[in-house]
């Protein structure tokens, strides 16, 4: 068990610098992403600009110039942004970080629950119209754009029927922190986890559809028949309990990268100052420190989502725990 | 017969390395001649290692350690390049017929693409002419219609597509054929179909066999010569008939003892093995046997029984062999 | 012949699937009896519908589009058409099944004893600790070393041999009256079919049970069974003891399977006398007998369907004995 933990370390470390070496070099080979030029600001003086490229050690080595990121970001954590002067980077993901976990973990078990569910009654009532209905409801759900179901629900929301006996309860646009009040914060997210969660539910019903679909022609589900289960009981702790081992292994893949800025849209959407939209900024600046350090932090939560599905693994399925 | 031996084994280990740093010696020191014209029979439970052997024969996987002089040739280092002029002389028949012919390909092309690919006799590349000739010749041999060359493998039952199969490795007129249960999938009226043609197939055109199987009665039909394998090593290897009828290994006569026979006997007292076949990750100690083995003693499981010769074409690997004085 | 009466009782039992707008027959007409601690083999090639016959009687075929008629009576009450409900409380209690597969017929998630403990209590009311004491003392009974200890292991962590029996265990957990194996040893070394073959052949003097043996191999029914069906493309060829069927087959088809079977002991044929062809399928079946096309004897009067007619113990459909021209007796090199 230390073993393993040991090289799951090892593998994390390993992964982390690699990403952050790719990030770096894939920076200053992108042309016009000069970053003296940025900060120096349009038509500076070459004095000007030799003076930044000094300041910022953008003369110095490109191993150096990682080195003393890397040193910036995860030591002394002092790392400041190149567009807003400054402006420390780490602070900026620590804040944007609750707001994007809130946002993805609340729209996580909403899209679980409801697609186990839908995948669990379709598959009991395969080829009836229940099983026909709530595939059409899911293929919707995957086809409707994200951005455009969140301006609906503002519109309906926030706009049109707010003051309706409906909707009236519904807060503004923004975060509200669970430490400050649960229960706004709950009301704030309620409709950007739904939001979320609607594609997710489309994609996991019916890929848990399907999975137990191709399930009960396995010969354990006929054995669990030939013992004399009830249908709900061969269905439920035979085939569901077996596929949950596929539905886990995509839920972990998915959850992390939402976690790690995947959300982007909903954010947008729903003014939610998250890690996805700090990304996204990062990203049309051409800021380095912030691309570094959201990358980093959505590397470290990938990395750490998998080990966790790895872990439910071994709990759910007793052959990965023999290696086999 | 000619004793010319065609195939020469010595030595041949394959070790898989396992996760958390096993091994499974798949094949521990097996050493074994296959004479022109012959027919070799290789039996064994499963994880015996006879589907190992029989692909390492033909270098289809590669051996952790040994020799394989084939035609005179020390086939065992060559690469896969040098290889290839070798390769149409050995051929192999796969057990799962369905499995081993692309189901989006006619088989008139499944059977071609060997020819295609490997020049004829003369070192020329062949015409497509010669090519057709040949495809019908080899449907006649195997007793397939020749327009079953313009149809898909799915529209075949097993012992045709079983058929198909042996054509596709005839088409360069190979001399040795490793069969691996050819004809284990196949329902019994079938097989007896396939064990025929076999035998057919070797005395029209010579050919050499090593017939992989698990059926014992299969491999008494068609061997001249039989090499019971247990947990990756050979316990007895000799003609068919002396060691079927005459086994000197135990394991030999257990697995004789064990075949159900279509034969109602009344006082038949069959002698049962105990337990299973151990994991060859982990064998045990001395002959692997003793630990089913009703003639065990303290010996057995402290020392590793050699291949010895009893003068009768035929060797076995025990201490206390059967019916003979050791 | 039998003083009580049969456990099962199965007459003119026929499934069809519906497929491209066309009824396929799998199964037509088949009757059989299993009578009280008897062990009776079905045997035929694959397509001959022994398994569809099996899994027919246990209630399993339910895709859409099949069609079942004819009756089967366990002990008197009719499985054919008996409302799920009710079958559920049969499966598993009065008639176990055990599979080919031992691997994959158990559910890989769940421990060998938890999923014995489950269909026990699926049945009676029993608590855990009592179902579990059951489970590991049926394990010791068939063979497992170690019971309490195997009970917590997963099915992967078990060689094939220790499965199967876990999986004859699991079957036995309610003492049914009746067994249906299906294929219970095509999966296993030959070392290890003889065990299970002699375990399974035990259970009718330990546990009383009638067993239905499902396979293609006529060594094990001539090891196993008391009497034998043979089934060739969906309908009966042949029924009767396995003595008299072994000694004297009466259809032409079933001593065309036993010749082709390779011989073990006495002399090598040069060839195997082999049947030319292959079964055809069910569409294609002929409206009279369906072997005539294989079949060396074949003349005029095989264009009707022949009738199942009794000669001697067995029962035979094929027009020879009652033309006077019966098949000759087996000539086996086996006896010594």
């Amino acid at each position: 068990m230390a073993a393993a933990l040991l090289r799951r370390l090892g593998q994390t470390l390993f992964v982390l610098f690699g990403i952050s070496v790719l990030v770096f070099l894939v920076f200053f080979a992108t042309p016009g992403a000069d970053p003296t030029a940025r900060i120096a600001g349009k038509n500076a003086s070459p004095e000007t600009m030799a003076k930044v490229r000094h300041e910022y050690g953008f003369d110095r080595p490109l191993p150096v110039q990682y080195a003393t990121m890397m040193k910036k970001l995860f030591i002394t954590r002092d790392l400041a942004s190149y567009v807003d002067r400054g402006e420390l980077v780490v602070p900026e993901i620590i804040e944007a970080a609750p707001v994007t976990l809130s946002l993805a973990t609340g729209g996580a078990v909403i899209w679980v629950l409801a697609s186990v569910t839908m995948g669990t009654l379709a598959a009991a009532f395969r080829g009836t119209w229940i099983d026909r209905g709530l595939m059409i409801a899911g293929l919707i759900g995957i086809s409707i754009p994200v951005f455009w179901l969140g301006q609906v629900a503002n519109l309906i929301t926030q706009a049109r029927y707010h003051d309706s006996w409906l909707f009236s309860w519904v807060p503004g646009l923004g975060y509200v922190p669970f430490t400050e009040s649960p229960v706004g914060w709950f009301k704030v997210l309620i409709i950007p986890w739904i939001v979320l969660a609607v594609l997710f539910i489309g994609i996991y019903g019916r890929v848990l559809r399907a999975d137990l679909v191709a399930v009960s022609g396995e010969d354990f589900m006929r054995t669990a028949r030939a013992k004399g289960l009830s249908p709900a009981r061969v269905l439920l702790r035979h085939g569901l309990r077996t596929s949950m081992i596929t539905f886990v292994s995509l839920f972990g893949l998915d959850f992390a990268q939402l976690i790690g800025g995947g959300a982007l849209l909903t954010e947008v959407v729903f003014g939610l100052q998250g890690v996805g939209r700090l990304t996204y900024q990062a990203l049309s600046n051409l800021d380095l420190p912030l691309i570094m350090a959201s990358v980093m932090y959505s590397a470290v939560f990938v990395v750490l989502a998998n080990a966790v599905v790895d872990v439910i693994y071994v709990f759910l399925d007793p052959r990965v725990r023999d290696g086999r | 017969m000619n004793a010319r031996p065609l195939l020469q084994a010595e030595h041949l280990h394959k070790e898989y390395k396992l996760p958390r740093g096993q091994t499974l010696r798949a094949l521990d020191d097996v050493s074994l001649t296959v004479m022109q014209g012959e027919t070799l029979g290789l039996v064994g439970e499963s994880g015996c290692g006879k589907s190992t052997l029989g692909r390492c024969l033909l270098r289809l996987t590669d051996l952790s350690s040994g020799d394989i002089v084939f035609e005179g040739r020390n086939i065992s280092a060559l690469s896969e390049r040098a290889l290839r002029p070798i390769r149409r002389r050995m051929q192999m028949v796969f057990q799962d017929s369905y499995a081993s012919l692309n189901p989006r390909r006619r088989i008139g092309d499944l059977i071609a693409e060997p020819l295609r690919v490997h020049p004829d006799n003369e070192g020329r590349k062949r015409s497509a002419a010669d090519i057709t000739a040949r495809l019908d010749e080899l449907m006649s041999l195997v007793g397939l219609p020749q327009s079953a060359l313009a149809r898909y493998p799915h529209e075949f039952s097993g012992g045709q597509r079983q058929r198909i199969n042996i054509a596709r490795a005839l088409a360069l007129s190979p001399q040795l054929v490793v069969a691996d249960e050819p004809v284990s999938a196949l329902d019994v009226s079938i097989q007896a179909q396939i064990v025929n043609l076999f035998t057919d197939l070797r005395e029209r055109l010579g050919l050499t066999y090593v017939f992989i199987a698990h059926d014992l009665a299969v491999v008494r039909q068609i061997s001249t010569r039989v090499a019971v394998m247990y947990l990756g090593a050979i316990v007895e290897i000799g003609d068919t008939d002396t060691v079927l009828h005459n086994p000197a290994h135990p394991y030999t006569a257990a697995l004789i003892s064990a075949v159900p026979e279509p034969v109602i006997r009344h006082d038949a007292q069959r002698s049962l093995l105990r337990g299973d076949v151990p994991s060859p990750v982990s064998p045990p100690s001395g002959c692997r046997f003793h630990t089913r083995c009703p003639q065990a003693q303290p010996r057995c499981s402290a020392e590793t029984p050699e291949l010895r010769d009893f003068g009768d074409a035929r060797q076995a690997a025990c201490h206390f062999p059967l019916g003979l004085s050791a | 012949m039998d003083a009580e009466a049969p456990i099962l009782e199965v007459r003119d039992l026929s499934v069809s699937f519906r497929s491209q707008g066309r009824d396929v027959p799998i199964v037509e007409k088949v009757s059989f009896a299993v009578g009280a601690r008897e062990i009776l083999g079905i045997v035929g090639e694959s397509g001959s519908g022994k398994s569809v016959t099996a899994m027919t009687i246990m209630g399993l075929i339910d895709a859409p589009g099949v069609r079942v008629t004819g009756s089967a009576l366990f002990r008197g009450q009719e499985l054919i058409g008996m409302p799920q409900k009710a079958l559920r409380r049969l499966r598993g209690r009065e008639i176990a099944m055990i599979f080919q597969d031992p691997m994959t017929a158990f559910t890989p998630v769940y421990t060998i004893g938890w999923q014995i403990d489950e269909q026990i209590r699926a049945h009676e009311k029993l608590g855990k600790a009592e179902a579990r004491s059951r489970t590991v003392r049926l394990l010791g009974d068939m063979g497992v070393p170690d019971p309490e200890r195997t009970a917590n292991r997963y099915p992967h962590q078990l060689s094939g041999g220790l499965r199967q029996r876990a999986m004859i265990a699991m079957a036995l957990s309610c003492n049914p009256a009746l067994l249906i194996a299906d294929e219970p040893t095509t999966a296993l070394d030959v070392t290890v079919q003889a065990q299970i073959l002699d375990l399974i052949r035990t259970l009718r003097a330990d546990y009383g049970s009638s067993v239905l043996l499902i396979t293609h191999d006529m060594g094990v029914v001539a090891k196993t069974c008391d009497r034998v069906m043979v089934l060739y493309s969906g309908r009966i060829a042949e029924r009767g003891p396995c003595d008299a069927i072994f000694a004297h087959p009466g259809h032409p088809y079933t001593a065309a399977l036993l010749d082709s079977i390779p011989p073990l002991t006495g002399p090598r044929p040069e060839r195997l006398p082999s049947i030319a062809g292959a079964p055809p399928p069910p569409l294609e079946r002929p409206a009279g007998c369906a072997f005539a096309p294989r079949c060396h004897f074949t003349h005029d009067t095989c264009q009707a369907l022949p009738p199942l007619l009794r000669y001697g113990q067995q029962d035979i459909a094929c027009v020879l004995p009652k033309e006077g021209r019966p098949m000759p007796p087996r000539v086996t090199e086996y006896a010594q």
